[in-house]
């Protein structure tokens, strides 16, 4: 096998100086029915070539998004990724490492989370953020546990215009731990979270209120109210945001927050089919010692020189475990190193750009929609680079239309229970000439 | 001679107005920014993101990088962590187009191909566990224990059998399966370890009764021993209408050789990341699927793969507890171990096992004359040796020791792991190191067991030429720094 090393020289040598003869010996504590007399059915071993050439045709029966013009959204975008992120998070230092635990010899990996922390710190405004989850729904539903035992209350509010998939996910973390759900309804003429419904609710007894920004719609939501409401009743500011939207959009510090998560696809991290990405949880100094996952912290050797370790362990599953914060071990670290890059080559004034570019991207494909086509914008709330357009069609089949001319359409809402609505995405990385060009479609299609 | 000074963080080199990366010109018409967002909305403070130039960001990161181990650096016998080589050509099967630049929600007829990978891995997955059906959408190994351990619950509760509310697990379990099984609101029952480092059957049978759900085990265990009792235990979890849970955290033991579903495991989670050579990229991300028996099918989260005709769909179970993450798991992840798996084929995958095992009984036959060896039986892939000879002879700990060893450029065992053993040292070599790495590692362990004798206060100290020595992690807990200020 090419990459087992050792000859049977080595394997006679070694069973030898062992005063065994044969492999099987060393399996002799398995009983002897549970041994597998036939073999695996697998199919056989391939050569690298052979495997490549495998991989090549399966990938190629895929319609891949570097040739076909994406307007899809919904979670995952399409995203320009300066080409050194993949040369640098490929180095085999990071790659190949398990997580710090020794400190001494993972210098590497520890600053860069450490960079990585404040990096997401800074975007969201907030004192502190730990190593990465394993993507923003997962990252959410964490986040409400954590509010429930800060807050020692168990109901949550969740907005009914959440990510559905990310609604599911709380779900299930949320009904196994017999905490109780409670959907907001958004209003029907804005597309934001019906505030008059939400003053209805009593405030004393809620853990947290949760808010995703922009909603699942693109739109932008007015959180000052939020805020002000949940935080007279004792209760947490819960914050799912679009890192991407934070080079513009009011930071969830600014508006008081008390934990914020989201998905970090959008910052460095390929489409993949949705996975891998990354979950970013900060919160406040406050609640540090509540939240899940890795910390690194800063701190000095014998000498004085500074370092970086993991720290604040006694929360973790493999000191505490049953008493443990989150069983959360393995995380995203690769795919936060690749956000830590992608935010290093942008900076500042790049990361800002990103956002301003989608942001009129987006608005000028929804003007033009308007104008242009008989399909309808449907909300009336500002957006930042997704927003949804209504009209009396089957998307689904528009989509394939679109297909054959080279776009991948708007995500078609009828699999949320929206028939009528098709959710666009416009990224930084679509043209002017892309954009009209879908719209002269879309024109073509509605007669 | 350690440099006086690492590397500067990207913050502390910024400079206003630099950047690396150019965004090509808006072409679109512009609208002021106040009539696409009203100011109320906007942020008043920006982010303060480092500014730097390109190649700035390109030698910080390699900077970096040469302060790190990895497995390409050097030997890594973490136990329990499966720190293999991870083939190259995996990471440009992952990275090529019709894999990394799709979609999840494309229409289904857009990603066969991407179906077809997902079906047939969960099979192989199936296959190499003796069981029915996967799922791949849990993120990592703690993920699929939930993922797993919310099936088990939900299969109780059909059964009119909700009251079953505590899982028993080994003391010497990994410390995700107790947390986990708490986060699925179990009590948590720990089972003791007997002298030939199994679980204590006598004590089972004490523990097990009306309301137990399952059992979590791992096996081969944490100590690298395959539980002899295997058979006995099944059955008695059975009876007593518990469900069997199987920590595939070990399972680079045992491919091809014995199947946790033939030994009456219900569920079985697979760490991609371990056993199938998926790197892990500095703590993660990792894949942890899980494999269910044919009664637990029908409780998986949704959406699996399904094969229709020649068509493969995207369904969702009939009593699906529902979605334990977004989209259908770590992709690129699943990509890579898929093609492990077709790498090797049925033979390779035994022979991985088989000279891991090797390897493992080889350290294992040579450093017990060094170090207290607690349980003198083959072992697995890995086995745990104690530091206590060393303790109470010269006043070196397993720290020391776990230090020692960075400076000879060799990654620590897993360190105080398992809890059973006092001063554990948790060695995994794994199958694609070379006999020669072995004997290496011997002779700089007889070398440190020397230096305990000769030199204590070295050890002590150590490590002496690494970037920075031992840091002092009670401070950084005390008054947390945890991020830059500025």
């Amino acid at each position: 096998m090419r990459y087992i090393p050792m000859t049977e020289q080595d394997r006679q040598a070694m069973l030898a100086s062992m005063g065994i003869s044969s492999v099987d010996e060393l399996f002799s504590d398995i009983p002897e029915h549970l041994r597998m007399s036939e073999k695996l059915n697998l199919p056989p071993a391939l050569s690298e070539a052979e495997l490549m050439r495998h991989m090549r045709e399966l990938a190629g029966a895929n319609v891949n998004l570097t040739e076909t013009v994406s307007f899809m959204g919904g979670g995952v975008y399409d995203h320009l990724i300066p080409s050194i992120v993949k040369h640098l998070i490929s180095r085999g230092e990071f790659l190949t490492a398990y997580t710090p635990y020794q400190a001494e010899i993972s210098q590497g990996v520890l600053q860069s989370i450490f960079e990585y922390q404040t990096m997401i710190a800074e975007l969201t405004g907030m004192d502190a953020a730990n190593a990465s989850m394993y993507d923003g729904a997962t990252a959410l539903a964490e986040a409400a546990l954590m509010a429930c035992n800060a807050s020692r209350r168990d109901v949550v509010v969740l907005p009914e215009n959440l990510h559905p998939e990310w609604k599911e996910v709380c779900e299930i973390y949320l009904s196994n731990q017999d905490v109780q759900i409670k959907y907001l309804p958004y209003d029907e003429e804005t597309g934001t979270i019906n505030h008059t419904v939400l003053r209805e609710l009593n405030p004393k007894e809620l853990a947290c209120v949760v808010v995703q920004q922009p909603n699942f719609f693109g739109l932008i939501e007015d959180v000052d109210p939020i805020s002000e409401f949940i935080h007279e009743g004792g209760g947490l500011l819960v914050m799912a945001v679009d890192p991407i939207s934070l080079g513009l959009l009011k930071s969830p510090g600014e508006y008081g927050a008390d934990i914020v998560v989201g998905d970090g696809q959008s910052l460095g991290n390929p489409m993949s089919f949705g996975g891998p990405s990354l979950g970013f949880f900060a919160t406040t100094d406050k609640l540090v010692r509540r939240m899940p996952g890795r910390i690194v912290g800063e701190t000095v050797d014998g000498d004085g020189r500074r370092g970086f370790v993991l720290t604040l362990q006694t929360r973790e599953q493999h000191i505490r475990r049953e008493k443990a914060t989150s069983n959360i071990c393995s995380n995203q670290a690769l795919n936060a190193l690749a956000a830590t890059i992608y935010l290093s080559a942008l900076g500042k004034e790049g990361f800002r750009e990103v956002a301003y570019q989608c942001v009129q991207k987006a608005a000028y494909l929804k003007k033009k929609i308007a104008e242009e086509t008989p399909f309808k914008v449907k909300f009336s709330a500002p957006s930042f680079r997704e927003f949804i357009v209504t009209g009396d069609v089957d998307w689904e089949e528009i989509n394939r239309k679109l297909l054959d001319e080279g776009f991948l359409g708007g995500l078609p809402l009828n699999r949320f229970g929206l028939p009528n609505d098709v959710l666009f995405a416009v990224t930084e990385a679509r043209t002017k000439a892309e954009i009209d060009r879908l719209v002269e479609l879309l024109g073509g299609m509605s007669r | 001679m350690r440099n006086k000074t690492g590397v500067p963080l990207l913050f502390e080199v910024s400079s206003p107005g630099r950047r690396g990366y150019r965004l090509p010109d808006l072409d679109v018409p512009e609208v002021p920014l106040e009539e696409l967002i009203p100011s109320q909305f906007q942020r008043q403070q920006e982010p303060k993101l480092p500014e730097v130039s390109e190649l700035e960001v390109v030698r910080h990161f390699t900077q970096l990088s040469r302060l790190n181990h990895g497995v390409d650096v050097g030997f890594y016998p973490l136990g329990s962590c499966t720190m293999k080589y991870n083939p190259r050509v995996n990471e440009d099967a992952a990275a090529l187009p019709g894999f990394s630049a799709i979609h999840p929600y494309q229409p289904e007829e857009t990603v066969q191909g991407a179906l077809k990978l997902m079906y047939d891995l969960g099979s192989y997955l199936a296959e190499l566990a003796g069981l029915h059906a996967a799922t791949l959408q849990p993120a990592a190994g703690a993920h699929g224990e939930l993922t797993g351990l919310w099936i088990m619950k939900a299969y109780h509760e059909a059964n009119g059998e909700g009251h079953r509310n505590e899982v028993i697990v080994p003391d010497t379990a990994h410390g995700t399966n107790p947390a986990s099984a708490m986060m699925a609101d179990y009590k948590v029952v720990e089972v003791p370890s007997d002298e030939r480092g199994g679980v204590d059957v006598e004590a089972l049978k004490k523990l097990l009764g009306p309301n137990t759900a399952g059992l979590m085990l791992t096996n081969p265990n944490t100590l690298g021993l395959f539980d002899e009792n295997i058979c006995t235990i099944a059955e008695l979890v059975h009876d007593a209408g518990g469900l069997l849970y199987y920590d595939g955290a070990n399972a680079n033991a045992i491919m091809g050789i014995a199947r946790p579903g033939d030994t009456g495991f219900d569920i079985v989670h697979f760490n991609l990341h371990k056993t199938f050579s998926t790197p892990h990229g500095g703590g993660g991300p990792g894949a942890g699927p899980i494999v269910v028996s044919e009664k637990l099918a029908p409780f998986l989260p949704w959406p699996v793969v399904d094969k229709e005709g020649d068509k493969y769909v995207l369904k969702k179970p009939e009593k699906s507890i529902g979605r334990v993450k977004s989209f259908y798991g770590n992709f690129s992840v699943l990509v890579k171990a898929y093609a492990y798996i077709r790498s090797h084929g049925p033979d390779g995958l035994r022979q991985v096992s088989e000279a891991a095992v090797i390897n493992a009984n080889y350290l294992m036959h040579h450093l017990k004359e060094l170090y207290h060896l607690p349980y003198d039986r083959y072992c697995k892939h890995e086995f745990v040796l104690s530091g206590k000879l060393q303790k109470q002879n010269h006043g070196v700990r397993t720290l020391d020791i776990a230090k020692r060893l960075l400076d000879y450029g060799i990654h620590a065992p897993t360190v105080y792991f398992p809890l059973t053993v006092d001063e554990a040292i948790m060695i995994e070599p794994t199958e694609t190191e070379t006999k020669e790495t072995l004997d290496e590692f011997i002779s700089v362990m007889r070398k440190i067991a020397d230096e305990a004798e000769a030199d204590p206060e070295m050890l002590h100290s150590a490590p002496h030429v690494t970037p920075v020595g031992r840091l002092d992690e009670a401070r950084a807990a005390r008054q947390p720094i945890l991020r830059w200020r500025g």
